[in-house]
């Protein structure tokens, strides 16, 4: 914060960089290959074009999104409680926690689309699927990493285990509970996509961005994919800002990571 | 006080942890109520056991131990601790931590609210009630440790080297503020230090221990007069005192 103007100015001359390199890369393309590149303002004139095939798929997935990701950040935090209770529930469980991080989405996803139907479902629970890893790994590190003193003052004042666990324990747990969650948020919006790009189905809703995808490249529609591919960007945007701002209402009064002297 | 009875008797208490060696070796004492008593004594002699004893957090392996009449165990709520650690909870504010040790116990709100604000003007942080423990100073964390303590009103205050991370200045108010608030609530306190002149300036006995295994080597009277103020320190009574134990001192740790 000492060089405000620096701070702004900097990020402003890389991106003016990085549009003219663009603009100069198309014009430096032959004209047979000039569709492999649209330019910012076409791309800008596909997403008008297709406001609204665009518009009903990124509200889509933005509902498989943060469907996956509640559903994700619920269970999650139900299941670190569980793990933080002895290490003997940790080692026995992580292996399987492990093979489920370790499924591919790619093989996974018709067996879903068998088991609970193809489009939302599959979405919310390939989306849950990609979220749950990272919530679930932090928060039991929070939950298992409280400082060793306040659990003695605890124990000495003969606190309940449940007072030890909702007062103590879980305060203690945000900070890595975040941690794990600024992680699932950006992940989440693209979960939703590659769930619905191969589980995805136009039946009811028209399905989301994934599938809207799949059809613009089937129509040869590049610049409309590249305005996919924006939006998709902005909807991560979204959510990453979302996580941050209520990490900074919870944590900024009391946690040193927000204080912590610039150097 | 000779009518009294003891709020807390040891009689030939022994205490070894499993298998482990004996850590406290028949170790007798009473304590009168209002007595300061500091225990010193080479690391490892068993000074924070003996806390931890009279706690109930810990069961003694021979000999009796009452306190307040009876089991450690049954008096546990007569009881209030400070560490050496401030060990406040870093998301609550200064009020909130203060509230803490009632909360646990279940004292009701209302009641909470009484008595936090009178331990916050008996440790002096009058105004400091919604600031977080990481604006403070060590000093001031260590005041709010105490007045978490205090708002029990307890009978017997248990403190581990509360102040053995301060620097002296610091060490030598809040010692004067302990007596002060001392002076306005009616407690017994045993109090664990590795500093001499502290012991001298705060309590009326000091216990010196020995090690390997732990004993109460000799228990030194200290006569000065209450209140002590910062004039006390330069008395010669005073400065014998300090002289005295730290010989006893010298004595059990190069024996
Ligand atoms: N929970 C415990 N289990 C086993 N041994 C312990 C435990 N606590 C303390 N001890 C041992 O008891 C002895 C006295 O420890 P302690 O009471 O902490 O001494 P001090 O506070 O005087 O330094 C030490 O040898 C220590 O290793
Ligand atoms: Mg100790």
């Amino acid at each position: 914060m000492r060089r405000p103007l620096l701070n702004i100015l900097l990020p402003l001359a890389i991106g003016v960089l990085v549009v003219a390199l663009w603009y100069a890369v198309r014009y430096a393309l032959t004209e047979d290959l000039k569709f492999l590149l649209p330019t910012p303002d076409e791309i800008w004139a596909a997403l008008l074009a297709n406001s609204e095939s665009l518009g009903r798929a990124t509200l889509n997935t933005t509902k498989g999104a943060l469907l996956g990701f509640g559903f994700a950040v619920v269970v999650s935090f139900g299941l670190a409680l569980l793990l933080s209770l002895s290490s003997l529930i940790r080692a026995s469980l992580y292996p399987y926690l492990m093979i489920l991080q370790m499924m591919p989405i790619i093989v996974i996803a018709p067996i879903l689309v068998l088991w609970v139907g193809a489009g939302l479902n599959s979405v919310v629970v390939i989306t849950f699927l990609i979220c749950f890893f990272p919530l679930v790994v932090n928060t039991t590190q929070g939950l298992i990493s409280t400082d060793r003193n306040l659990v003695e003052l605890f124990r000495m004042y003969r606190a309940t285990k449940w007072q030890e666990t909702f007062r103590l324990r879980v305060p203690a747990a945000l900070p890595y509970f975040f941690t794990g969650l600024r992680i699932a948020a950006v992940l989440a919006p693209i979960g939703a996509l590659v769930g619905d790009y191969t589980a995805g189905s136009s039946a009811g809703d028209g399905g989301g961005l994934g599938f809207q995808a799949i059809i613009y490249s089937s129509q040869a529609k590049y610049s409309a994919l590249f305005a996919t591919a924006a939006v998709t960007c902005v909807l991560g945007f979204v959510f990453a800002a979302a996580v941050h701002i209520l990490s900074w209402l919870m944590l900024a009064k009391w946690h040193d990571s927000y204080h912590r002297s610039d150097t | 006080m000779s009518g009294t009875p003891p709020i807390v008797t040891f009689q030939n208490v022994v205490k070894r942890y499993g298998d482990g060696p004996v850590v406290l070796d028949r170790v007798s004492f009473d304590a009168a109520p209002g007595d300061f008593i500091s225990l010193i004594g080479p690391s490892g002699c068993g000074k924070s056991t003996l806390l931890r004893l009279i706690a109930g957090l810990s069961p003694v392996t021979g000999g009796d131990l009452a306190v307040d009449g009876r089991t450690p165990e049954d008096a546990a709520t007569e009881l209030s601790f400070v560490f050496q650690e401030p060990t406040l909870l870093p998301w609550l504010t200064v009020a909130h931590n203060i509230e803490v040790a009632q909360q646990l116990r279940g004292v009701p709100a209302a009641a909470r609210a009484a008595a936090r604000a009178r331990a916050i003007d008996l440790v002096r942080l009058t105004g400091r009630g919604s600031a977080y423990p990481r604006q403070l100073s060590g000093g001031q964390k260590m005041r709010v440790s105490l007045a978490r303590a205090l708002t029990l009103e307890p009978k017997i205050l248990l403190l581990d080297e509360p102040f053995g991370a301060l620097d002296e200045m610091t060490r030598e108010h809040l010692n004067e503020e302990l007596l002060d608030i001392r002076e306005k609530q009616a407690w017994t306190a045993f109090f664990v230090t590795h500093s001499v002149a502290e012991a001298v300036f705060l309590s009326n006995r000091i216990l010196v221990m020995s090690v390997n295994p732990g004993r109460i080597h000799r228990e030194v009277r200290v006569d000065l007069p209450y209140p002590r103020t910062g004039a006390t320190r330069l008395s010669r009574p005073y400065h014998d005192l300090v002289a005295a134990v730290s010989g006893l001192l010298r004595s059990v740790e190069n024996p």
